[in-house]
């Protein structure tokens, strides 16, 4: 086995940045600076560039004619001096403080410059109205007892929007409550074309277990995994130009009281109903043949086909890594501890110490296995799981359209249908019936031509929603790979750490 | 599985075999080695200036039975009672890799050429990583009983390195082998019984409390260090699928992210090579070091089992030989045990005592060595890791920025 050989020179920049890190100095915003003379520093962007191209950001976020731009209004607050965004906005789920705190170290850094960048170049006129959502979940916010009992969380906005009565208000709220919501903004906007985001699942077994009282880690995680869900599910409601606007998001986030969301508990006869709905669309999905004549769509419809596939198959992967790392975590604790007996046992002095040195190097180890599963899982694979869920909520939204064409294309064959039928009567020589007949022709008429308006609403909505889904995708998910590799880099350093302290001891052995 | 003549003439270092000091009188070596279907076959190349051979330099061909009939020669023979036997090497196991290759085979239909081809390389990898430990492992054995001043004269060995032709050793048959069992059986029990007897001579109670006790110890670290370091490997193994992965979407994606998801994939490619040598270097420097003392902690155990053996048999002859002068019956018979007894006896403790510090020594600068190693390859390791990360998420960032700025 040839030794590796010496990694080649690295160019000079990279170099002294890397002799900086090992003092504890935080790399990326000492390296941004030095690498490339052309990029800008981050803290700040020249203001020129927005005013020149006010222009351009403007009609990015302006959307449809059809959708007043919600942020219209903040383009003339802008002034070129913009207080200093605070960073919350960036940092999105991470800062929520809750009782299970995932013991993740996540830098902030390289989001607030890369969200700096993004909206300072594009979207500068959202930096002035925000709305974010933080979710903390209380334990003994567990009311009722036994089996009645439920989690509540606590819902914690603060905005300068102007639909808001308030600038920051909290609410309690249920599981059930975030899932009602979702029903009814589904039912408002899918059929439209809008992606809806979807909501985190039930768990029966995971609820229970924490009702039941289990004060164990594994409820904890249960409880912190689906906070988290449901904090990135609020924000990605909100962050939708439409649904923001939505009454019934409005009065979530608000009203101190709502009303049970009754029909969202899986044997009631709205779920039932939604059971069978569902049946139904699928059989429709089966029979129903478009004449696909927009080339777009057709793409689109693949591409996403294709992508569900493998983000499937990521979501595996990264699933089984965290299993894997967890156990990895486990077992290296209890190789510390084998090791520290050794130690204890080996009668020669240097050695003896070297062991239990040894041992408590792997026992750190362990611990940053077991933060690294976390990094894994928080953001890599939840990321992907969110992922996997919007593209049904995508294919479901591609489904609408084919439904709407359907609609349109059966009130054509009733029209067609209608229009016999009179051509029959004129023969027949019925007045009062040929009355009607052309009155439904007329209805009829309508009908196709509502169908027709119809489907080419639903087909532009679609177009822009998927745009704005694509941007928001490249954005996710560059952000959380991004964040997810400095985590690793954490791991490595602090593995290197820990090995050289390690390394003299281990030839201090005489 | 065929594989083929390996010609693996570059070693890994020598885990164990420290201080072996082989002077020029007599150098064992394992300088070839093939692997056969379900067999491995040694060439062991021998330099001797020694008289006792018929030339100074030769090679002959040997098969692990061979090594087992030899380290059991040492075994039973009284003569050597009072060493501790270099433990024999462990038996040539490939199943497990063999199955995975199978297995591998078998699911060829299910993954992408890509795929296929590097999950085959690192199977493969692995076949050969398992193939130079065993060599290693023989070689270490040969190695100390040349470098033992008395073991490196027995007749056994000699025969062993030279008689170019089979030795018709074979392995032990079932009865043999039930045999055997029962033997160890009794032994342990024995052993049981012999390790009660308090002994007179401090160092070899304090030896004796201290061997027992650390040889537990090895046996689970041993044990719990395979465990985490199969973990390890697992872990290795989902970062090389979700480098897969990443590919694949890098060359699907219809935005900007294709570049992206590619030069991720790269590094998750490179992370993974290395962290699969970090699990690889761990099971040379930690898990094999601890499997080797585990085996010969269990030699030094036996070397004292057969000293306190003596003594109990030592102290029963004296015991029978009062009672004969006692009853004045059988006498001389009585005295010429006790002689036997005593002169074993004494024998035994006279070399235990040097082959018990001998072996303190080797274990001390065994562990320093592999310690020393496995500190110095995690770091370089950990550094390669971080240096990777470092650029490519400054590669990652700065297109990033790029595309920001062009976008306006």
């Amino acid at each position: 086995m040839a030794e590796d050989r010496e990694p080649p020179p690295l160019a000079d920049a990279v170099q002294t940045d890397f002799r900086e890190v090992e003092e504890g100095e935080d790399l990326f915003v000492s390296t941004v600076s030095t690498l490339s003379p052309t990029s800008p520093e981050p803290a700040s962007f020249p203001a020129e560039d927005i005013s020149t191209n006010s222009n351009g950001p403007k009609q990015e976020i302006l959307l449809d004619d059809d959708q007043e731009d919600l942020f219209a209004e903040a383009t003339e607050e802008v002034s070129l001096d913009s207080p200093e965004r605070e960073p919350i906005l960036s940092d999105g789920p991470s800062p929520a403080i809750t009782p299970v705190t995932p013991t993740v170290i996540i830098t902030p850094r390289v989001d607030a410059l890369f969200d700096r960048s993004l909206d300072e170049v594009k979207q500068i006129s959202i930096n002035v109205l925000y709305l974010f959502s933080i979710i903390q979940a209380f334990y003994f916010c567990l009311q009722g007892d036994g089996m009645n009992a439920y989690m509540a969380y606590k819902v914690t906005t603060k905005t300068s929007l102007s639909l808001f009565s308030r600038n920051e208000f909290s609410v309690k709220r249920r599981f059930s409550d975030f899932l009602g919501l979702h029903s009814k903004l589904a039912s408002k906007y899918m059929h439209i074309g809008y992606i809806v985001p979807p909501a985190p699942e039930k768990s029966i077994v995971g609820m229970t277990k924490v009702k039941v009282g289990k004060e164990d880690l594994s409820s904890a995680e249960f409880v912190e995994k689906r906070r988290s869900a449901l904090e990135r599910y609020l924000m990605r409601t909100v962050n939708h130009p439409a649904l923001v606007k939505d009454p019934d998001v409005i009065q979530f986030l608000e009203n101190t009281e709502l009303p049970r969301a009754v029909s969202t508990q899986a044997l009631s006869g709205a779920g039932i109903l939604r059971m069978v709905n569902k049946a139904a669309d699928a059989v429709n999905k089966m029979t129903i043949k478009m004449n696909e004549s927009d080339a777009w769509f057709e793409e689109k419809q693949q591409q996403f086909e294709n992508l569900d596939i493998q983000l499937r198959k990521l979501h595996a992967s990264v699933e089984s890594l965290v299993c894997h790392r967890k156990e990895l975590s486990v077992n290296t604790a209890s190789f510390a501890k084998s090791a520290a007996m050794l130690g204890n046992s080996e009668d020669h002095t240097a050695l003896s110490r070297a062991l239990s040195q040894l041992a408590e190097v792997e026992e750190k180890i362990d611990q940053l296995h077991h933060e690294q599963a976390y990094a894994d899982f928080y953001l890599f694979s939840e990321l992907l799981g969110d992922y996997v869920r919007l593209i049904t909520a995508v294919k479901g939204v591609f489904d609408q359209r084919m439904k709407t064409w359907s609609k349109w294309q059966d009130a054509q064959v009733m029209l067609q249908r209608k229009r016999e039928a009179e051509a029959k009567l004129q023969y027949a020589n019925k007045p009062d019936k040929l009355q009607q007949a052309k009155d439904e022709i007329k209805e009829w008429e309508a009908k196709v031509q509502q169908g027709e308006r119809d489907f080419e609403q639903i087909s532009k909505n679609i177009r822009r929603e998927v745009e704005r889904f694509e941007k928001q995708r490249v954005k996710d998910f560059k952000v959380v790979i991004i964040k997810y590799l400095e985590s690793l880099v954490h791991t490595q350093q602090q593995l290197i750490k820990y090995w050289e302290a390690f390394l003299p001891e281990a030839k201090a052995i005489a | 599985m065929q594989t083929g003549l390996e010609k693996v003439l570059e070693w890994f270092p020598r885990a164990v075999n420290v201080d072996l000091q082989t002077d020029a009188t007599l150098q064992v070596d394992i300088s070839d080695a093939l692997s056969e279907r379900d067999k491995v076959k040694f060439t062991v190349h021998t330099k001797s200036t020694l008289p006792n051979f018929k030339q100074n330099e030769f090679s002959v061909v040997r098969q692990h039975e061979e090594f087992i009939w030899l380290h059991d020669s040492f075994v039973e023979n009284e003569e050597y009672a009072g060493f501790i036997i270099p433990p024999a090497p462990p038996r040539p196991d490939f199943d497990a890799s063999r199955e995975k290759l199978q297995k591998l085979g078998e699911g060829e239909g299910s993954m992408t050429k890509e795929e296929f081809t590097k999950m085959k390389q690192e199977l493969e990898a692995e076949y050969l990583a398992i193939f130079k430990k065993t060599v290693a492992m023989h070689e270490v054995f040969l190695c100390r009983v040349a470098a033992h001043p008395v073991l490196r004269k027995d007749l056994n060995f000699h025969v062993f390195l030279e008689y170019n032709q089979d030795l018709s050793v074979r392995g032990k048959n079932k009865k043999e082998k039930l045999e055997d069992f029962f033997k160890n059986v009794v032994k342990s029990a024995d052993g049981v019984i012999v390790a009660g007897v308090k002994d007179v001579d401090d160092f070899f109670e304090h030896e004796k409390t201290f061997l027992l006790e650390y040889h537990n110890r090895v046996k689970d670290a041993s044990a719990k260090s395979d465990r985490m370091i199969r973990s390890h490997k697992s872990a290795a193994d989902d970062i090389n699928r979700i480098a897969s992965t990443l590919y694949t979407l890098g060359t699907q994606d219809s935005t900007d992210m294709c570049k992206f998801f590619l030069k991720v994939s790269e590094l998750f490619e490179k992370t993974r090579k290395i962290e699969a040598r970090v699990a690889a270097d761990e099971d040379l420097k930690l898990a094999d070091l601890l499997k080797y003392y585990l085996r010969e902690s269990q030699a030094a155990k036996d070397l004292l089992y057969r000293r306190g053996r003596a003594l109990v048999d030592y102290e029963n002859a004296n015991k029978a030989l009062d009672k004969a002068r006692a009853k004045n019956k059988d006498v001389l018979q009585a005295e010429t045990t006790q002689q036997v007894c005593c002169q074993k006896f004494e024998k035994i403790s006279e070399s235990a005592k040097q082959e018990l510090i001998d072996f303190k020594t080797r274990r001390v600068a065994a562990f320093r060595k592999n310690l020393v190693e496995l500190a110095e390859l995690e770091l370089k390791h950990a550094k390669k890791i971080r240096q990777n990360l470092y650029i490519g998420n400054l590669q990652l960032l700065q297109s990033c920025l790029a595309v920001l700025k062009g976008d306006t």
